[in-house]
């Protein structure tokens, strides 16, 4: 949690193209492809047997893919287990969370990776970082020493996702992080996950929320059957569209999205897109370095509930 | 994009809900708190021991004379080291119900080895401790390799190595150590003398509180919530009280045992091992969630490999340390009440049955729930048959008392 990579212009950290992934008879996964840059947001939407576990599972190591290929910062790599995937910086964090309740708060975030001092565990060092990190995201955490069982649901999901960076991981994968929270315990994970953008990590959000994926997404990935079925920006899609999306009412599977380059270029996005079917006009322009965060709420203690349909400000891939 | 800078410090601000504050007014309010909780730790147990005790001395004033709780702690000490094993079993939320039958293969593999085959007795032992290893070793691979419940593996293991424990006897069937060996020495006629006894017990309360200053100065450095240094001399302070009256009351008869001491100090290295070390929260967390270990990059089996191993190998050593104070190994070691005592005390003692939570002290002061029981009937003149029925009926009651401050916990979210 030392290397904040906020400084650098948004790098494309995990390029999946033409991935396959059959189960029997069953063709889970279909030349899918998928992306995600440093400090993006990318929402993973599409009705349940759509196919978006099974890419997680793809990226996370539990199932390795049958066909396509995979890049991490632009160098091709095979993902045929969890610990390589842990190896390359990817952390998925499953919807059970996988937390041990007897256990408290700092126990369970350097759980597998205690730090030591000689033989022994440092708890004072852990401690101390683990409040450092807490604080970092805004958490609100009560005492790390409680055991996480008496914690609340988003609670929970906070230490789990806090879990994730202390190996200060590329891109973190949330698995229907919202599903069971109620309307406060959502706004506190939503805020939590506009930290790790700011923290510069590539956030892959899976979510039936439409409220939640547009209020943190930047981007939205529809998968549909296994297909890529559109991929649309935050800044101009309503839910009403998306679910248009999900269910097949719009189609875009047919249409072959063109691999755009490993390199970051996001000059070479426009266009490239599907559907963006509204061009956005500043899309012809896009040589606008902007870097600055936009949506203003940088004190960390800003909690946006969401709201249906509710547009973002453009941000800088915005532009697209 | 850049809320990285302002670098605040990690000080612990904790939420305004919580509860804090410190010096001795809040130390005892927070242990009614924890209390009233359902997080009882050893308070049940504690009172359990204290009417037992008055029950039994008043039943009969030799109860707690010098002389019987000098037998009474050196009867703790075998049984005692094979409850340790099963607490550490019991943290993982599995079983070992074969403990009693490793204790009496190991006697039979002592007194074998060192009477008949006249081998040297540090040979013996080694030899009783690498089979008791080898036994968990099977028991763990047996777990992990081909997933069946240790409450199965382990009931094959009584029946098992019961068998192989009769057939290392052989005809003889009962088999007496020399009373001039170290062992027999060490298990029923080593005691401290009072002035070793103090010295250790200061030097011991020395080392404790030494260590407790040293965290809460560094925690106090790191800029955490620490314990006050007043809380630090009244927890030592107290202890040492104790500590001392004990080695006192004791010495007016023979003294501090040091086979007891013995087992002291197995409580301790494995509270040590079981709260300091990555192996220990490795145990808690298997113990908590198999998967969530897992997932953490926890080499699970291993744990397992060696929770079972470890458990196997502290019951050789109890049965080595109860054929020693016998001065010798029959058929009946380690059979009878062995079994259902070792887990009894480790369950009365506050190890849940359920996995991931107790600690090494519970087989102590489980032990000495039983022990005192079985004592005070003993002294009554009751024969085994009620002391079997009693020794059930405070099992249960120990359980009924972790269940429902289970339930207590979970309403008060402390679970």
């Amino acid at each position: 949690m030392t290397h904040p990579r906020t400084g650098r212009s948004r790098e494309r950290v995990l390029t999946m193209r033409g991935i396959g992934k059959r189960f029997g008879a069953v063709k889970a996964l279909t030349d899918v492809d998928f992306w995600v840059n440093e400090g993006e947001v990318v929402a993973l939407v599409g009705d349940n047997g759509a196919g978006k576990s099974t890419l997680v599972k793809v990226l996370a190591g539990v199932h390795p893919p049958d066909a396509g290929t995979i890049e991490f910062d632009g160098e091709p790599v095979d993902i045929d287990s969890p610990a390589d995937a842990q190896d390359l910086g990817i952390e998925t964090i499953f919807q059970d969370l996988a937390l041990c309740d007897n256990l408290d708060v700092v126990a369970n975030l350097w759980l597998g990776r205690e730090l030591r001092d000689g033989a022994t565990l440092d708890e004072v060092d852990m401690e101390q970082r683990t409040w450092t990190l807490l604080r970092e995201l805004s958490a609100k955490i009560p005492s790390v020493r409680v055991p996480v069982a008496s914690l609340s649901g988003g609670q929970r999901q906070t230490v789990a996702i806090a879990r994730s960076l202390i190996g200060e991981p590329r891109v973190v994968i949330l698995d229907e992080p919202t599903a069971a929270l109620g309307v406060a315990q959502t706004a506190e994970v939503l805020n939590l996950i506009e930290r790790l953008r700011e923290r510069g990590h590539g956030v892959i959000l899976i979510s039936h929320n439409m409220a939640d994926v547009l209020a943190v997404a930047d981007r939205v990935v529809v998968l549909r059957l296994g297909r890529n079925n559109g991929v649309y920006n935050v800044a101009d899609v309503t839910s009403e569209t998306l679910i248009a999306a999900i269910t097949g009412a719009v189609d875009h599977s047919g249409a072959r999205w063109t691999p755009p380059a490993a390199t970051p270029v996001p000059s070479t996005a426009p266009g490239r897109v599907r559907p963006a079917p509204a061009a956005d006009p500043s899309a012809a322009d896009p040589a606008v370095p902007e870097e600055a965060p936009v949506d203003g709420d940088t004190g960390g203690t800003v909690i946006r509930m969401p709201r249906t349909g509710s547009r973002r400000l453009p941000r800088e891939d915005g532009r697209r | 994009m850049s809320a990285r800078g302002d670098e605040r410090l990690a000080e612990p601000a904790p939420d305004e809900r919580l509860l804090s504050g410190s010096g001795l007014r809040s130390l005892f309010e927070g242990f009614v708190a924890r209390i009233r909780g359902g997080d009882l730790g050893a308070l049940p147990v504690v009172l359990g021991i204290v009417v037992i005790w008055t029950v039994f001395q008043a039943l009969n004033p030799v109860f707690l004379s010098s002389e019987n709780l000098v037998n009474l702690t050196m009867q703790c000490a075998a049984i005692g080291t094979i409850a340790l094993g099963v607490v550490v079993v019991l943290l993982v939320g599995e079983i070992d119900l074969s403990v009693g039958s490793v204790s009496g293969l190991a006697a039979a593999v002592l007194t074998v080895t060192f009477v008949q085959l006249q081998w040297n007795l540090v040979l013996s032992l080694i030899a009783a401790l690498a089979i008791g290893c080898l036994v968990g070793l099977l028991y763990g691979y047996l777990f992990t390799r081909f997933g069946l419940p240790s409450f199965v593996i382990t009931l094959a293991g009584l029946l098992g190595f019961l068998g192989l424990q009769l057939w290392v006897l052989g005809e003889t069937g009962s088999i007496a150590i020399p009373f001039d060996s170290w062992i027999v020495m060490f298990a029923q006629q080593l005691f401290l003398p009072p002035w070793a006894a103090y010295a250790l017990a200061v030097a011991a309360v020395g080392v404790y509180a030494w260590s407790r200053a040293r965290h809460a100065q560094r925690r106090a450095a790191a800029n955490l919530v620490s314990q006050s240094y007043v809380a630090i001399a009244v927890r030592s302070g107290v202890l040492l009280g104790f500590l001392v009256a004990a080695i006192w009351y004791l010495s007016l008869d023979r003294g501090v045992g040091v086979m007891f001491l013995f087992f002291l100090a197995l409580v301790v290295v494995m509270n040590f091992f079981l709260t300091r070390t990555r192996w220990g929260r490795s145990v808690y967390a298997v113990g908590g969630s198999v998967e969530a270990a897992r997932r953490a990059g926890i080499r699970v089996d291993r744990i397992y490999l060696s929770v079972f191993a470890l458990c196997s190998t502290l019951a050789a050593a109890g049965g080595i340390l109860a054929a020693a104070r016998l001065a010798s190994a029959n058929q009946s070691s380690g059979t009878g009440d062995v079994n259902l005592n070792a887990i009894a005390a480790a369950v009365i003692g506050g190890t849940s049955l359920f996995g991931g939570r107790g600690s090494a002290f519970s087989a102590l002061v489980g032990i000495v729930v039983i022990q005192s029981i079985s004592s005070g009937l003993t002294l009554l003149n009751l024969d085994s048959s009620v002391q079997f029925m009693v020794t059930g009926v405070v099992l249960v009651l120990a359980v009924i008392v972790d269940s429902l401050s289970r339930r207590t916990r979970a309403a008060t979210g402390r679970a």
